[in-house]
């Protein structure tokens, strides 16, 4: 693989630097068994320091999870070496099965078969809460434990 | 399908709609006893709580209707694993409405979400209880005729008690209101209740370790119990359970025209000796209960298109 350029596939851009490794495991991308780069701290004239991920597959990648890890990353979409799409995301507005509510008292806690749902509650300050039992999750701190 | 999981579901019109039936019924109740004839209720208790089944259940059959259902898990299929989601699809193809208690927080939205018929919650856990906040909102309308520029003191267990945060949450939607907040220090009321509730509608609130200290400005005191099944060491249930007891030396610098409420059980809170005072309206609350989830189950079923 030419970390330069993919032929077809996503290259995850502006990912802050240190979130990089974050993302890969969130997205399962270990599981792949296609090229998959990470690139670590790279210049960047915008943030200093960004990471960035390329991978040269055309597989679809969980925005949810990229929007909630890393709100501000930009998507680049390549087909046949080309750039076709280019997207910026936000935080998402419901995250489904990203981060599980640890809430004993939960209904998800006893039934396993139940999607975890987390619905945004403050973008300014990135909460979320459980759409069950309400018990509220910050990026930040799922970030760190997820990490 | 309109469903009743959380009373923020209600807009301030629904509710006003709801009181207004709710009073119809008390003025009139031969008008309402064949309002749902042939229809059931079901009432699907996965954990005990007699007086809500009870009025629950006295509510639909005023309102000529039927009632099946269970009273604990146990006796239910949930004792051989089946999912919330499973028994919400079954109890659908036998009942027309059904009201759900679980210990589990959010079943009853899991249940919503997996049912042909309305659901109500019926208490999940210490999360929700809108039966309880609409029976409350009830009986200070009938008692003070209205809800704009009240003066509500919240005594007991300010942290674990749902009805509490529900009922501050539904009475922050009208103008005027003011809060005294009355709590020993570990049982005060969560700090995300203030920041999310009362500040950002602007509401006046106090916090004081005195039942006295506020007791003259006060149009509403809702008293609470101190749970023994929201606390993980007994040894602090133990020591705080006794907090706050009201006795009629305690109300003497009270309004006249003070509504005392109590979600009940009470365990000893509220001394027996006020149960003449007729300022009073604890009893008053569980029958308004009844009649406003008569109301409930009318507007879920005609919405349903049930009747």
């Amino acid at each position: 693989m030419n970390i330069d350029s993919i032929k077809n596939g996503t290259v995850i851009d502006h990912i802050p630097a240190g979130r990089g490794m974050k993302l890969y495991n969130l997205l399962g991308l270990d599981r792949l068994d296609c090229p998959v780069a990470i690139i670590k701290n790279a210049n960047s004239s915008a943030m200093g320091r960004k990471d960035i991920i390329k991978i040269d597959a055309d597989i679809p990648v969980n925005l949810d999870i990229i929007g909630y890890v890393a709100p501000n990353v930009t998507i680049n979409i390549i087909r046949d070496g080309v750039l076709c799409e280019k997207k910026s995301i936000g935080l998402p507005t419901t995250l489904r099965n990203v981060i599980r509510c640890k809430n004993p008292r939960c209904i998800t806690s006893t039934e396993q078969e139940l999607d975890h749902v987390f619905r945004l509650e403050n973008a300014e300050e990135r909460v979320y809460r459980c759409v069950y039992c309400d018990t509220k999750a910050s990026a930040e701190e799922a970030e760190g434990k997820k990490g | 399908m309109r469903h009743l999981i959380d009373i923020q579901d209600l807009s301030v019109s629904d509710i006003g709609e709801l009181i207004a039936t709710a009073n119809d019924i008390i003025e009139n109740p031969k008008k309402y006893s064949e309002a749902c004839r042939g229809k059931k209720l079901a009432t699907l208790f996965f954990e005990p709580s007699t007086r809500t089944r009870l009025s629950f259940e006295a509510a639909m059959y005023e309102l000529g209707g039927n009632v099946l259902g269970f009273s604990e898990a146990q006796s239910s299929s949930a004792s051989k694993g089946e999912s919330v989601a499973d028994t919400a699809k079954v109890v659908s193809c036998y009942a027309d409405i059904i009201a759900m208690r679980h210990p589990k927080e959010g079943a009853p939205l899991v249940a919503s979400l997996n049912s042909t018929v309305p659901v109500i919650n019926a208490g999940d856990g210490g999360h929700f209880h809108p039966t309880q906040t609409l029976a409350d909102l009830l009986t200070v309308q009938r008692e003070k005729g209205g809800f704009e520029n009240l003066t509500v003191g919240f005594c007991g267990d300010l942290k674990f008690g749902r009805t509490v945060h529900s009922l501050i949450s539904a009475l922050a939607r009208y103008p005027g209101l003011k809060v005294v907040l009355i709590s020993p220090e570990e049982l005060k009321l969560p700090s995300y209740v203030k920041s999310e509730v009362l500040k950002p509608a602007g509401i006046e609130y106090v916090q004081t370790t005195s039942l006295e200290e506020y007791m003259p400005q006060l149009d509403i005191l809702y008293m609470t119990r101190v749970q023994r099944e929201r606390f993980f060491n007994e040894e602090d249930y133990l020591r705080l359970k006794d907090s706050y007891i009201l006795t009629p030396d305690r109300l003497k610098n009270a309004k006249d025209d003070l509504a005392i409420m109590h979600p009940l059980p009470r365990v000893n809170e509220i001394s027996v000796e006020i149960d003449k005072d007729p300022r009073a309206c604890y009893f008053k609350q569980v029958l308004n209960g009844k009649y406003i989830r008569m109301a409930l189950i009318l507007m879920l079923l005609r919405d349903a298109g049930t009747i």
